[in-house]
């Protein structure tokens, strides 16, 4: 993006508002779907994917772990996108 | 037996204790018997706000640790008949409040108020969730601004787990209450909109306060800006404070007055 389509975009009032509640309608849903979850998963996803890099180079945003409490059982679901084998 | 209302917002400086103050003096004003606690250990401002910062002699935490009686350290307002104020206390320990003091307290209170007005300190942290814990309602004071959006949605989550009334597996009665709201920069799509942020946290509206200079001269003077009657956001607090007694009064102040006035004119609301 050119320094001038810069400007513009920053000077254009209507995107503001919008670009904000954008935003916000992400990260909150996301920090809605991580509530009340225990405060290990945070910790116990990073070793994760440290164990996993040790092996297959992978980005941080290829692991997604997920905890889903359903009636009486908790799953997690831990899902890697490993990079195309060569 | 009283109502136990926190006004809470997880982010600092949104106008907790502003709204404190408007509201409790509201509730008075109405005929209810009001008492406003400042929960704010160590940062104690709820005083100055109703201005009776000289005759604080006891506060919040002598009661609970029964160096002082409930009657000694409340004190009556002398503007407004029927209110009540219990200071914060200065101390710096954070772990001065505790569930069983603080329960006792409004326990005590609950028995001769109509309404107590919790007004909590900024964050998510213990602080906050003592101000919250009893709350059978809670009104999150927003601004129209991601950061403060954001920490509402989180003290929500608080709201719907850490409360007494969650544990016991009933929900906590939530209010939105968006203040210093700036029609004229929502208009020129800079500032987030009362749908916007309705629609992100998706509970019940109960009054926009719009940004005023009447607030900072209320605060100046000691004076809730809900006694400034010829200004705007004291006629917002007046609306909300009806809202919470139920009556239904369409919101104002949500236009800028030009585009209101057009609007009208052509027969939008
Ligand atoms: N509607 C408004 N218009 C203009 N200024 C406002 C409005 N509401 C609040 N303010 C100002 O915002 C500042 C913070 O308000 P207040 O102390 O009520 O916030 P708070 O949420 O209690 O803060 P803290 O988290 O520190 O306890 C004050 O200077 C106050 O005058
Ligand atoms: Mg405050």
């Amino acid at each position: 993006m050119g320094i001038l389509d810069y400007l513009l975009k920053k000077n254009k009032p209507s995107s503001s508002a919008s670009v904000a509640k954008e935003r916000l309608q992400i990260i909150v849903a996301h920090e809605r779907s991580t509530r009340g979850q225990p405060d290990y998963l945070p910790l116990m996803q990073q070793e994760i994917i440290d164990v996993i890099r040790k092996y297959v180079d992978i980005d941080q945003d290829q692991v997604s772990v997920q905890l889903d409490n359903a009636d009486d059982c908790s799953v997690l679901e831990l899902n890697i996108t490993l990079p195309d084998a060569k | 037996m009283a109502k136990i209302i926190v006004i809470t917002s997880g982010k600092g400086g949104v106008g907790k204790t502003t709204s404190s103050a408007a509201i409790s003096t509201g509730l008075a004003l109405r005929g209810k018997k009001t008492v406003v606690i400042d929960f704010d250990v160590g940062l104690r401002n709820l005083d100055l706000i109703m201005g009776c910062e000289r005759r604080v002699v006891y506060d919040f935490v002598n009661v609970i640790n029964k160096e002082a009686t409930l009657k000694q350290a409340l004190i009556k307002d002398k503007r407004t008949e029927g209110l009540y104020i219990l200071p914060a206390s200065q101390t710096r320990d954070k772990d001065a409040l505790t569930y069983e003091g603080v329960e006792a307290i409004l326990n005590e209170l609950a028995e001769d108020f109509d309404f107590i007005i919790c007004d909590s300190p900024a964050g998510i942290e213990q602080g906050a969730q003592m101000a919250l814990y009893f709350a059978e309602e809670a009104i999150v004071v927003t601004n129209p601004e991601v950061s403060s959006v954001r920490d509402s949605d989180r003290i929500l989550g608080i709201l719907q787990s850490k409360s007494r009334l969650a544990e016991q597996g009933k929900a906590v009665k939530e209010h939105l209450l968006l203040t210093r709201y700036n029609p004229s920069r929502v208009a020129n799509a800079e500032m987030l909109s009362v749908e916007d942020v309705e629609e992100i946290l998706a509970i019940p509206l109960l009054g926009v306060i719009p940004e005023s200079e009447a607030v900072l001269k209320a605060s100046n003077q000691g004076s809730p800006v809900i006694l400034d009657t010829e200004s705007e956001a004291g006629q917002a607090y007046q609306d909300a404070v009806s809202r919470l007694l139920g009556d239904e009064v369409p919101h104002r102040f949500l236009e800028q007055v030009q585009k209101g006035f057009f609007k009208r004119l052509l027969g939008g609301k």
